[in-house]
């Protein structure tokens, strides 16, 4: 294959990749956005979405009746348990910056051992609820990864349509801007913590049953999900989901680009760089004010 | 900090010292090399709370200075023929260039994006380590034992696979580290560390460069870091980039917490507490991560001060 198809399956690999990582990121983002605080188990709930969706994949029949049944069963039982972690940890700590951090690891932690208990070691496969070939002169590309990036474009509008539409995006927006007046104004704060902690992790969630049918689920596949949300976010600017959904596009096609070209192992690192650049530049990020 | 009192915290610390000395003749083989290993990672963990207990600078890639130190160390002896000595200079020199360099970067950033920021430059490294694998070996890691020449003291010369040489190798590295870090903790410099801590932003209206101190804070730390992860693979002879990985970041900070935060003694009794926890645990299920995970939640929620910091605020408010 000569430069510019190999070029182009390139961008299409990293086009899909970054619709899923903006999917994922944006949950982080929201979480961080609203309530001050890094979820440190992002990934694990990513992974938990990928496990769960070949849970539901082994019950039901078809490939497509198992995978419906994922994208609304796997970011349910996620976001309960969200609201747990949010209810009996992260709210008697009072939403400590540093403390999340520490006991989120312990989440993290947790969940991966759990899920090593009860699931096993072993990668399993999911096959794709629809399959289809798009045949470009140059190459067969397989038409679920573009169901994937058409269904993060809807979460995607569905995230935003919450944010500027709704009471409750209105509430969220309230907080993020200040949270004192916003309390002041009726805003109830612990019930929009709670609802954006589990938000969040649904996204995650969400974005773990996508991938299953590329990936595979296997217990550790939480950590590049978090790695590449937490590059993303600080490129975007802490807090910013205008931020956040540029970045996410940037990162993840050049990673796209540069794991089909060199390796992914390289694209990684030079991801990590370009986050360094980006702070020694802009320590708030790209889009972030001074609150970083 | 009178005379007296400063004797008082010396005399502390020697008699714990001397304590861990003269354990090596009453403690049985199996636990005669577990402590040594714990002496070397509570070492570690003397770096560590350097930075988050005195300057209150919470990292999550102090791994990649073990790490940093580690390969410093190991690389030369593998490819070199380094001597121990030389081997632990390069080491520790490894550790506090990295660790100068990433400051020059990373202390841009406060707060929870200098945790993160710590996290992701720890985890490249960890990829690099990966990625170089033609040279690191990757995780499968080397072993130094038969390309490390012994210790000649005078005529006699000992290897470093004699169970007294590594115990006592431990010791002497836990020792200076952790009379680094009270000495530290006590001078001036460690005074305005504590402020930075208490309050940055008062600190620097005193005329204190906060920069400058957080800076030297972290390369104290991360030299201390790389010095334990160089002790580490000359004592046990192997180097291997599972010591760069997240975890291993996790674990300083799991034991400085466990031990006390800003505590001289905690990271040592934090470390021995873990190491036999996850040990003991270990004997009856293989997830151990479970152990590290719980005790985490359990210490943010619960015990926030850790075992030595209770123990400072109940009773005894003179301990550093």
């Amino acid at each position: 294959m000569s430069f510019g198809p190999h070029l182009f399956l390139a961008l299409l690999e990293g086009t899909v990749t970054a619709f899923v990582l903006a999917v994922t990121a944006l949950g982080l983002s929201l979480v961080f956005g609203v309530m001050r605080i890094v979820n440190v188990a992002h990934g694990e709930f990513f992974m938990l979405g990928a496990v769960l969706a070949w849970f539901c994949a082994s019950l039901v029949g078809t490939p497509i009746a198992g995978f419906l049944f994922a994208m609304i069963a796997a970011p349910a039982v996620v976001g309960a348990l969200a609201l747990a972690a949010d209810r009996l940890i992260l709210r008697r700590i009072e939403y400590h910056p540093e403390g999340t951090i520490v006991a989120t690891i312990g989440l993290l932690y947790i969940l991966q051992q759990a899920v090593l208990t009860l699931y096993g070691p072993d990668a399993r496969p999911v096959s794709p609820p629809v399959y289809f070939t798009l045949t470009f002169p140059w190459f067969g590309y397989s038409g679920y990864k573009l169901v994937v990036a058409a269904i993060s474009a809807l979460l995607l509008a569905a995230v935003w349509w919450l944010l500027t539409r709704t009471t409750l995006g209105l509430y969220m927006r309230a907080a993020q801007q200040d949270l004192e007046m916003a309390q002041a104004f009726g805003v109830p704060a612990r019930r929009v913590y709670a609802t954006v902690f589990a938000l969040g992790a649904m996204l995650a969630a969400a974005a773990g049953v996508l991938v299953v049918p590329i990936q595979q689920a296997h217990y550790l596949m939480g950590l590049d999900p978090l790695l590449l949300s937490f590059i993303v976010v600080i490129i975007g600017g802490l807090g910013s989901v205008k931020g956040t959904l540029v970045a996410a596009f940037v990162v993840g096609i050049s990673d796209g680009v540069v794991s089909v070209f060199f390796s992914p192992t390289l694209a990684k690192i030079v991801a990590t760089l370009l986050v360094a650049g980006v702070l020694v530049v802009r320590p708030g990020g790209l889009f972030g004010g001074d609150r970083a | 900090m009178s005379g007296r009192g400063a004797a008082r915290l010396l005399a502390l610390h020697l008699a714990v010292l001397a304590l861990l000395f003269l354990a090596q003749f009453a403690l049985p083989a199996y636990h005669h090399t577990n402590v040594a290993r714990i002496m070397v990672l509570a070492a570690y963990a003397v770096g560590y709370n350097i930075l988050l207990g005195y300057t209150g600078l919470m990292s999550l890639g102090h791994a990649m200075f073990f790490a940093a130190g580690m390969y410093g160390a190991g690389l030369p002896v593998y490819y070199l023929g380094f001597g121990a000595a030389s081997a632990l200079g390069a080491g520790i020199a490894a550790g506090v260039v990295l660790a100068a360099l990433f400051g020059l970067m990373a202390l841009r950033t406060s707060g929870v994006s200098f945790l993160i920021v710590s996290l992701m430059f720890a985890q490249a490294f960890y990829l690099a380590s990966l990625y170089f694998n033609e040279i690191t070996l990757g995780d499968q890691g080397f072993i130094l034992s038969d390309r490390l020449a012994p210790l000649s003291v005078g005529d006699a010369s000992v290897g470093f696979h004699e169970p007294a040489v590594k115990y006592n190798g431990a010791l002497l590295l836990f020792a200076a580290c952790l009379l680094l870090g009270l000495g530290l903790r006590l001078s001036p410099i460690g005074r305005v560390l504590i402020a930075i801590r208490e309050n940055e932003e008062r600190a620097r209206l005193l005329g204190y460069d906060s920069y400058r101190y957080k800076l030297l804070s972290l390369v104290v730390s991360g030299g201390v870091a790389a010095a334990a992860g160089a002790s580490y693979a000359l004592l046990f002879s192997y180097a291997g980039s599972t010591f760069a990985s997240i975890l291993f970041s996790i674990y300083p900070l799991l034991w400085t917490l466990l031990g006390g935060v800003g505590t001289t003694l905690g990271p040592l009794i934090g470390t021995g507490l873990m190491f036999y926890l996850v040990d003991v645990a270990s004997g009856f299920t293989s997830a151990y991560l479970l152990v590290v995970g719980v005790a985490l939640v359990v210490l943010i929620l619960w015990f926030p001060q850790g075992i030595l910091g209770t123990i400072r605020a109940r009773w005894l408010p003179w301990l550093p």
